[in-house]
């Protein structure tokens, strides 16, 4: 008995410690291939095709998506709030906390977390895919990079698209917020949208922006390590893709709260 | 010439290659037989720098390739072709661009040029119906036969071959096999191809060695090989349950 206790302590430290060993190798290896991605960035101009398509893969195929979850996100933000201050008779005030709220936090965070389910886990499939049927190999025996091949364009496609789907949750979060302002707060569109303008701070626009810009490289970037270090076939690829979707997930959160406290701290 | 000298390596704990040493000579065609899972692919991975030793060296036309950095191996990698077992084409691209993608990458030559050494290399391996096909479309044979075009047209010195002929009938073997052969006799170019059917490496090879728990156990030409008085080989060449080697 004692030795089975014994044995169980000694598996869960050694999962704790092989677990932690592999998180810091992963985001070290994640943090060189970024470098790697930066210096072939000189080749952006050669890669404009595949850029546009991994673009267009990160912005249309989830623009449905997209809009709704923008949409019903100003929406709940809106219906929250609102029945909170409407006993105080200060339900007119919805319209500024959404678009402080959307723009600061939530567009960037919520739309990373769209793109990481839809386009990071595909990266991430789609790359250690390649990486366990040889492909990835090929192209090193053909001297082409990988990095430049296939990081690179996705990162520069994300890091673009993700600021432009955060503006684009801005947008419909705001109308979201607008509808329930007027259906369920009885505030009108006027006043709603008054609101809404009066609280569009340029820092907090850019500060969002400047999450999902940061977002959009850390997301592409940890989702291509994952794929590029898969094995052991279809097994391999789904951890490698479950894998790259926590770490973005934790990611996302730790370096928002960073972002924030860099711009709103003391 | 390719030589390995006391190569060990060592995956998943288990010793792969064990002091492996042997010489490959330009121009001819060597052949590496051996049991699945005996480190065949292996020692191709590490002709062609894609594995590192634990130990030892490996030295292509006298110019060691472990332990060198991306460039350099870029550098000798551009005299050496792989066709993986799978083809390893890359599944979103037709068979045309797979074939051109190397020279199309390194913009080795103008754009018509590039078409013309494709066309000339599909016209080869009998591809050209296939051209606008993707990867997923197309069989096994094609696949491979795809691979090799798209190997060929960067005109390497050495070509590795994966198991070129698993998983596919004899006919497409044997197409296979006679197009080995081919590039031999016209480009008198070094190939190293990995297999376990024993058809293919009597036909395509000047010298076949056996690899067995990590070492070569004997290296001859086909007739010494078809003729062996080594209990392992002969029980291996002749598919017999009976012998020294260890089934399980």
């Amino acid at each position: 008995m004692g030795s089975k206790v014994r044995k169980i302590i000694y598996n869960f430290v050694y999962d704790i410690g092989a677990n932690t060993l592999n998180i810091i190798e992963m985001m070290g290896y994640s943090m060189l291939l970024f470098l790697e991605v930066l210096y072939h960035s000189k080749a952006a101009f050669q890669k404009r095709s595949e850029i546009v398509k991994q673009m267009y893969y990160a912005g249309v195929k989830t623009f449905i998506v997209v809009s709704i979850v923008g949409l019903f996100t100003g929406m709940i933000l809106a219906l929250q709030t609102g029945l909170e201050l409407k006993p105080y008779q200060q339900q007119a005030l919805v319209g500024n906390i959404i678009i402080a709220t959307l723009t600061r936090e939530m567009a960037p965070f919520v739309t990373a977390i769209i793109l990481i389910a839809a386009v990071g886990s595909t990266m991430a499939a789609e790359i250690g895919t390649m990486t366990v049927s040889e492909e990835i190999d090929a192209l090193e025996m053909m001297a082409i990079s990988p990095v430049k091949f296939l990081v690179m364009p996705r990162v520069i496609a994300l890091a673009i698209m993700l600021p432009v789907a955060t503006i684009y949750t801005n947008l419909l979060g705001s109308i979201g917020g607008g509808i329930v302002a007027y259906f369920q707060l009885d505030v009108s569109f006027d006043v709603y949208y008054t609101h809404v303008l009066d609280s569009l701070h340029f820092k907090a626009t850019y500060v969002g922006l400047l999450k999902a810009l940061v977002f959009g490289m850390m997301v592409s970037t940890i989702s291509c390590a994952n794929g590029l270090r898969a094995t052991n076939g279809a097994l391999g690829v789904g951890k490698a893709t479950r894998n790259s979707v926590v770490s973005s997930f934790v990611m996302v959160l730790i370096t928002g709260y960073y972002i924030t406290a860099l711009f709103y701290g003391k | 010439m390719i030589e390995f000298r006391n190569v060990t390596k060592i995956l998943s704990g288990t010793k792969v290659l064990n002091n492996l040493s042997l010489k490959i000579e330009k121009g001819e065609t060597f052949v590496i037989i051996g049991r699945s899972g005996t480190g065949k692919t292996v020692t191709l991975k590490h002709i062609a720098g894609l594995l590192e030793p634990d130990s030892g060296q490996i030295l292509v036309d006298g110019q060691q390739i472990n332990g060198t950095g991306k460039s350099q191996k870029d550098r000798l990698r551009e005299k050496i072709g792989f066709v993986f077992q799978s083809g390893a084409l890359i599944n979103w691209m037709t068979v045309e661009e797979n074939i051109a993608l190397p020279l199309v990458e390194h913009k080795l030559y103008p754009p018509d040029e590039i078409k013309r050494i494709v066309e000339e290399k599909m016209e080869l391996l009998q591809l050209t119906a296939a051209r606008n096909k993707m990867p997923a479309e197309i069989s096994g044979g094609m696949k491979k036969r795809a691979s090799l075009a798209r190997v060929l047209v960067r005109n390497p010195e050495i070509i590795l071959y994966d198991e070129p002929t698993s998983g596919l009938d004899p006919v497409m073997s044997s197409l296979i096999n006679t197009i080995i052969n081919k590039i031999k006799e016209d480009h008198s170019i070094t190939q190293v191809v990995v297999t376990h059917d024993m058809d293919s490496a009597y036909a395509i090879g000047d010298r076949i060695a056996m690899l067995y728990d990590g070492t070569i156990i004997q290296c001859d030409e086909p007739d010494g090989i078809r003729n062996t008085t080594n209990p392992i080989v002969r029980q291996f060449i002749t598919g017999s349950l009976e012998g020294p080697i260890d089934i399980l």
